[in-house]
């Protein structure tokens, strides 16, 4: 039977988070926490998936005791167990650690149920990387799978999957072995409006929680702060653009207009692999 | 499946927590059903939370709830355009255990609130509507809600819904309410440092302040306004009867502008960030305006009840006691298993009886008094104001003569009739 492993994680809501504007960090009390979006329509595929071939959905988080709240999220969606690693040695981790830890969870999981696919959202909002999920793929020696918009057909016995993955002008359609990692993009589906059913069993739902100790074969160098080489050297919130001119007068006028602004500020308009034409 | 459970609370605000907690504490099967994303998202209160009601849901809440500031003055500003007219009570009894009342965020209280009720054993659904009661051979036995395969059914309903109650409404409970039973209220939530408002509020730590204002903070129409002391924010808020709202032709935000930009506030809140909007009706028709609050396996508490003493600013705490009262009528059902409106009434009778029913009753027609003769706010708030400049102004003229000219400007001989009469039917609606 189908197992599918989506990894999902609890983030600050950024549409409506402050900029601490002495240290330029999020203030992450200043949103209440959410289940990242692109997460939600990984769980919703995973969902879809089950439905149409049967098995089992598994989710994944690492994270501090509150995020037990996205995993419950997941369970509203349709999911059908929760998993979650949470310890002090995970905290500060980057995309390389934090990998590497889930990667350690996904083994664990496999020992319970072998894993045929996992499902990542396409990045996450508060640090929009994207790098978690190849980070899995590689440790785990499966072909990563990104930018997924479309999961046309899976075969298990067989081992393999066909996907439309997203391009800049259109998608290319890739077949690989199973099994796979996919992250996925929003436009894959639409998270419907939950039951009532999910919802009393989300109410309901306590997900298996493993600390460090849990897992097994776990380098601690390899965890938390201490595996993590990424050092953020620089953040600083991009300055809102402000004003904007109104052209006044009728359709010839305004265009007379607009075409001498054009031309005096030709550098703001400028067309990659084109020059601007004097009139 | 429907799942079937004892009881389902529609709205997880202080009634409805309060009764879904004492009946998980008992025991009882109990959905708790939210429409906000989580309790507390779409709750709005000025702010304070009395201390004795919620004590008898949580022994020592104090000590784990997420509250703002004890209270330790209240002050009440009689305003006039320009000035001011104070009386207060600044006590430090009420700023130790086991302290008199607390400002608090609803939004961080209601969820810290409702997670007592789940560690009680009940089960929580949150960004959930209850569309209707499921009525069946006269007799609420579920709701439904707006989800896929929504219907959920139970002995007892306890409608916690809320000011509007559509619920009670659709069930004939109370009929539209008149735009002079609801009060509208908005509130900006202004973010100052923690010193500045222990500064300005002339407060130690872990100390705060109200202040009701009456008269010119709502341009004289019926309504009062509010500016309470949080850790590092205030909460300034005006509310005033739909009614008043509509015969001045005023809208609700540029009441609380004119009342944040009045020279009698601007000092208190200068250099604050408004860092959150809230608005919210307020249930003010009192006693007279109270629905049927039990029928055949359904139960109607809080706002829902319209119980809310508008005189003395409470509301949460009778929401408490109602929530309480509700879940004692239905564990003596459970007993009995009769879930007969005979015998949920008990949960009418024990309202009645409390001190709930006695200031429902006490003030029931203050609100409707206030509103029918406009002169107590518009008139004789200014007149007060008045006077007290002329005593307190040193210009060289007697206070006997300063107190026969305050008297003179009160007007003819009618006016000064009409003014003690005014007087005495206050004193008779509010005795």
């Amino acid at each position: 039977m189908l197992h599918i492993v989506a990894c999902i994680k609890q983030v600050p809501d950024t549409k409506i988070i402050k900029m601490n504007p002495k240290t330029n960090t999020m203030d992450r009390a200043s949103a209440p926490a959410i289940l990242n979006p692109y997460d939600a329509h990984a769980v919703e595929e995973a969902v879809r998936l089950k439905k149409r071939y049967g098995g089992t959905v598994s989710v994944l988080t690492m994270g501090p005791p509150p995020a037990v709240k996205a995993i419950k999220k997941c369970i509203e969606i349709g999911a059908d167990e929760g998993y979650m690693i949470s310890d002090r040695a995970f905290a500060g981790a980057d995309t390389l650690a934090t990998s590497y830890a889930l990667t350690k969870a996904i083994e664990k999981i496999s020992q319970i149920k072998p894993v045929d696919l996992i499902i990542c959202g396409k990045m996450t909002i508060d640090g929009d990387t994207g790098q978690v999920g190849p980070g899995i793929a590689r440790r785990l020696d499966m072909p990563p799978l990104t930018s997924v918009n479309k999961i046309k057909e899976i075969n298990v016995e067989e081992g393999y999957a066909i996907v439309h993955r997203k391009l800049e002008d259109g998608y290319e359609v890739i077949q690989s072995t199973m099994p796979c990692l996919m992250s996925v993009e929003k436009e894959i589906n639409e998270v419907p409006y939950s039951s009532m059913t999910n919802m009393l069993k989300a109410a309901r739902y306590q997900p298996v929680i493993w600390a460090v100790a849990d897992l097994e074969d776990v380098e601690r160098t390899q965890l938390g702060l201490k595996g993590s080489p990424t050092i953020v050297s620089k953040v600083w919130a991009p300055t809102k653009p402000s004003g904007g001119e109104m052209l006044e007068g009728d359709a010839a006028v305004q265009t007379e207009k607009l075409l001498n602004l054009l031309l005096e500020k030709k550098e703001l308009f400028a067309v990659k692999g084109g020059s601007a034409v004097e009139l | 499946m429907s799942e079937k459970f004892d009881v389902i609370v529609v709205g997880a605000g202080p009634a409805g927590i309060s009764c879904a907690y004492e009946l998980a504490k008992a025991g009882v099967n109990v959905l708790l059903i939210e429409r906000g994303e989580y309790p507390g998202s779409k709750n709005v209160m000025g702010g304070v939370l009395y201390r004795k009601m919620m004590e008898d849901v949580i022994p020592e809440f104090w000590k784990e709830a997420p509250l703002e500031r004890p209270i330790v003055e209240q002050r009440f500003m009689m305003m006039d355009k320009e000035s001011a007219v104070t009386v207060g009570y600044k006590g430090m009894e009420w700023g130790q255990e086991p302290y008199n009342n607390f400002t608090v965020l609803r939004a961080k209280f209601d969820q810290w609130f409702a997670g007592k009720a789940v560690e009680q054993g009940a089960l929580l659904v949150n960004e959930t509507v209850v569309l209707e009661c499921i009525v069946e051979n006269g007799k609420v036995v579920g709701v439904r809600t707006d989800r896929p395969d929504g219907d959920l059914y139970a002995d007892v309903v306890v409608l916690a819904d809320g000011v509007n109650s559509l619920l009670a409404k659709s069930l004939g409970f109370h009929k539209e309410f008149r735009p002079d039973e609801v009060a509208l209220a908005t509130m900006e939530i202004i973010k100052l440092d923690k010193k500045t408002i222990e500064d300005r509020f002339n407060l130690e730590e872990n100390q705060g302040t109200t202040i009701e204002l009456f008269g010119d903070a709502t341009k004289g129409i019926l309504g009062t306004g509010f500016l309470y002391t949080n850790k590092d924010t205030l909460s300034l808020g005006v509310g005033s009867l739909l009614s008043g709202l509509i015969k001045h032709k005023i809208k609700p935000y540029e009441l609380l502008e004119y009342v944040k930009n009045h020279p009698m506030i601007r000092p208190y809140i200068a250099g604050g960030e408004p860092v959150e909007y809230l608005a919210h009706m307020i249930p003010e028709g009192g006693y007279k305006s109270m629905p049927k609050v039990a029928g055949n396996g359904v139960l109607v508490v809080g706002d829902a009840a319209q119980l809310v003493n508008a005189i003395h600013r409470e509301g949460s705490n009778l929401a408490m006691k109602s929530g309480q009262f509700a879940a004692e009528a239905v564990l003596l059902a459970k007993e009995r298993d009769d879930y007969s409106e005979a015998t949920l009434n008990h949960y009418k009778t024990r309202l009645m009886s409390s001190f709930v029913g006695q200031d429902m009753k006490k003030y029931k027609d203050s609100t409707h008094h206030f509103d029918k003769f406009p002169q107590y706010f518009d008139k004789y708030i200014p007149m007060v104001n008045k006077a007290a400049s002329q005593m307190f102004t040193v210009d060289g003229s007697s206070k006997w003569e300063k107190q026969k000219k305050i008297w003179r400007d009160v007007g003819t001989a009618g006016e000064k009739f009409k003014l003690a009469r005014d007087a005495y039917r206050a004193w008779k609606v509010m005795k």
